[in-house]
């Protein structure tokens, strides 16, 4: 499963759901719609300048605080195709597993990709590899359950085709 | 054995002899508590596309994010969230009026009982853990999948087990013992792992006390967190079940020779020696009262699933007595649930806060999650006995949230700034 793009924002650490997705904008129900406020209070700059495929990076404990799907929900109809961080709080690493959004555990690339570089990711063998500067990082391998979720669209699909009478 | 209470329970809901950290398990779930993202969850279990719910009993529904109603969006959802419930018959359900907070509804309802497996659709749901249940937050993709399978795979978490020792000062709760810990360990201190809270001062603690350490826990990333099922936990449980669980029981505590990611001794009477406040924007950025320094105060919030419950009224109104809210500030007072509202009432608490110029909000999360009632302008100042005080999170993203324990959120209504609840206190007294 490989993903292709450009690094459209890099944040810092422990960037938390209410940054992400602003509790005001809850009642919002349509994943899609969410879109609309991703960063809307703390960087509203990040929005426009994200391209379809385009990837985030972050520092440690991204997607720290609520449970809210809206927050990886956002992200994902935003148009960025995976996410690079040191470390995902849980509750976000699930959520985002379960939309079918690739999130990827490497602190070497965290520090070292920049935005604007264009970067190649095989998301199951966890391979980042930064066109824009020839360097490759290794990401912490994902376990089977999630590349299933992945491979799958989410666990909705997943779950869909599992129940299928 | 040798096994943490996590591994403990998971091991019995998975159908193992024992689990180790980092082991991915399958478990059953035993209960599934979901508020008004209930209709983000009903939405993905009807795209999955099964016809029934997995076991109605265990699901149960409470609105409390924006009750009542707040807007005509919201009162779509509660209305297709009431019909969903209806048609699945989903009888544990909490409607407006009925029921609070849904941690504190779960508690005091006695729906959760020691060993369990909870899963809720709020990163609060740590709070359960004061019931010796692995109770962790989910979002509402995987609550449908619950919904549909009753089961989960869960990553066995490692275990910090945090021993507090000493004694809590005067004007110390668990609230600042909490707060202090977390600014210990940061805010991804405990992420993925399970902990474990005893010591002589926790197990000094009522339940509602306990409560408050499992729920914050969560701020520092915890997936799941325990206080210990002794007598205390078993009395509170007897009176709300009428079933009684032998304390000390070996189902629902750590085996003695339990292995531990890290243990953590605290001397509560040495670190914590004043009231703890988080300062913005982050739940880890915490210091000593004294070294937050001259802070005026717009709005004070005692309430939400971490301190809204009886003590934490009852403490706010003991600081309250005899003054007037300062004219810069107003004091919003928000029982944690129905049940808590009335017995405050009786006991003339809601009277005294009144008295004193507090306004009394009906149960709920109220302004905590930045929808409505006491929402925050440009530029404005709160301290609030709630969890979180990211950017925004109350109102403006020019605003701030200053976190403390119920006490000096009074004394500071009072004061008209952040203050010990020792000023106040002995201005009542001379």
């Amino acid at each position: 499963m490989t993903v292709r793009g450009r690094v459209a924002a890099r944040l810092g650490d422990n960037v938390d759901t209410d940054v992400i997705y602003p509790g005001r904008f809850l009642s919002i129900t349509d994943r899609e719609k969410t879109a609309e406020h991703l960063f809307e209070l703390a960087h509203p700059e990040i929005l426009g300048r994200i391209q379809p495929g385009d990837f985030l990076v972050a520092g440690k404990n991204f997607g720290c605080g609520s449970s809210r799907e809206q927050a990886t929900a956002a992200v994902k109809y935003a148009g960025v195709g995976a996410i690079i961080a040191v470390s995902f709080a849980r509750i976000f690493y699930r959520n985002s597993l379960n939309l079918g959004l690739p999130l990827l555990v490497s602190k070497d690339a965290s520090a070292r990709v920049h935005p604007g570089d264009e970067l190649e990711i095989d998301v199951t063998a966890g391979v980042i590899y930064d066109q824009t500067t020839g360097e490759s990082f290794a990401a912490a391998p994902l376990d089977p359950r999630a590349v299933e979720l992945l491979q799958a669209g989410g666990l909705v699909p997943y779950l869909r085709k599992k129940y299928a009478a | 054995m040798r096994m943490t209470l996590a591994e403990k329970i998971l091991a019995r809901a998975s159908g193992r002899e024992s689990v180790a950290p980092d082991e991915v398990v399958v478990a059953s779930i035993d209960l599934a508590m979901s508020h008004e993202n209930a209709d983000l969850v009903r939405k993905s279990f009807q795209e999955i596309g099964v016809p029934r719910v997995w076991d109605p009993e265990r699901i149960v529904i409470i609105f409390d994010h924006r009750v009542p109603a707040e807007s005509e969006k919201t009162a779509a959802t509660h209305k297709a969230i009431r019909e969903f419930v209806r048609a699945q018959e989903i009888r544990h359900f909490y409607d407006v009026g009925r029921g609070g907070i849904c941690h504190q509804v779960l508690a005091e309802n006695g729906h959760v009982w020691p060993g369990m497996v909870v899963v809720g659709t709020d990163s609060h749901t740590t709070t359960h853990g004061a019931f010796a249940a692995f109770a962790t937050g989910i979002g509402a993709t995987e609550m449908a999948g619950v919904w549909t399978e009753g089961k989960l795979w869960f990553k066995v978490p490692s275990t910090i087990r945090i021993e507090v020792a000493g004694e809590l000062g005067p004007w110390i709760s668990a609230k600042d013992l909490v707060l202090h810990i977390i600014g210990k360990l940061g805010a991804d201190g405990a992420d993925y792992r399970a902990v474990e809270f005893d010591g002589p001062v926790v197990r000094g603690m009522t339940v509602a006390s306990r409560m408050v350490l499992a729920n914050l826990a969560m701020e520092m990333g915890a997936k799941v967190a325990f206080t210990p099922a002794d007598e205390t936990l078993a009395s509170y449980l007897a009176q709300r079940t009428g079933r009684a669980f032998a304390p000390g029981d070996l189902h629902f505590s750590p085996d003695p020779d339990a292995r531990y990611e890290r243990i953590l001794v605290i001397d509560a009477g040495h670190e914590v020696r004043e009231p703890q406040i988080a300062c913005p924007h982050a739940v880890d950025q915490v210091k000593p009262l004294s070294e937050v320094g001259e802070v005026l105060v717009d709005q004070a919030v005692v309430g939400s699933c971490t301190n809204g419950r009886l003590e934490d009224l009852e403490i706010a109104a003991r600081v309250v007595a005899g003054h007037r809210v300062h004219p810069r500030t107003r004091l919003l007072v928000i029982p944690a649930s129905q049940q808590i509202y009335r017995e405050a009432m009786r006991l003339g608490y809601l009277d005294t806060l009144i008295e004193a110029g507090a306004m009394i909000n009906p149960p709920g999360c109220g302004p905590c999650v930045g929808v409505h009632q006491g929402i925050l302008a440009a530029g404005e100042v709160c301290i609030s006995s709630t969890n979180r005080n990211f950017i925004g999170r109350m109102g403006s993203k020019e605003s701030g949230v200053y976190l403390a324990s119920p006490a000096v959120v009074a004394a500071s209504a009072v004061a008209g700034r952040i203050v010990h609840p020792q000023t106040v206190w002995q201005e009542v007294k001379s």
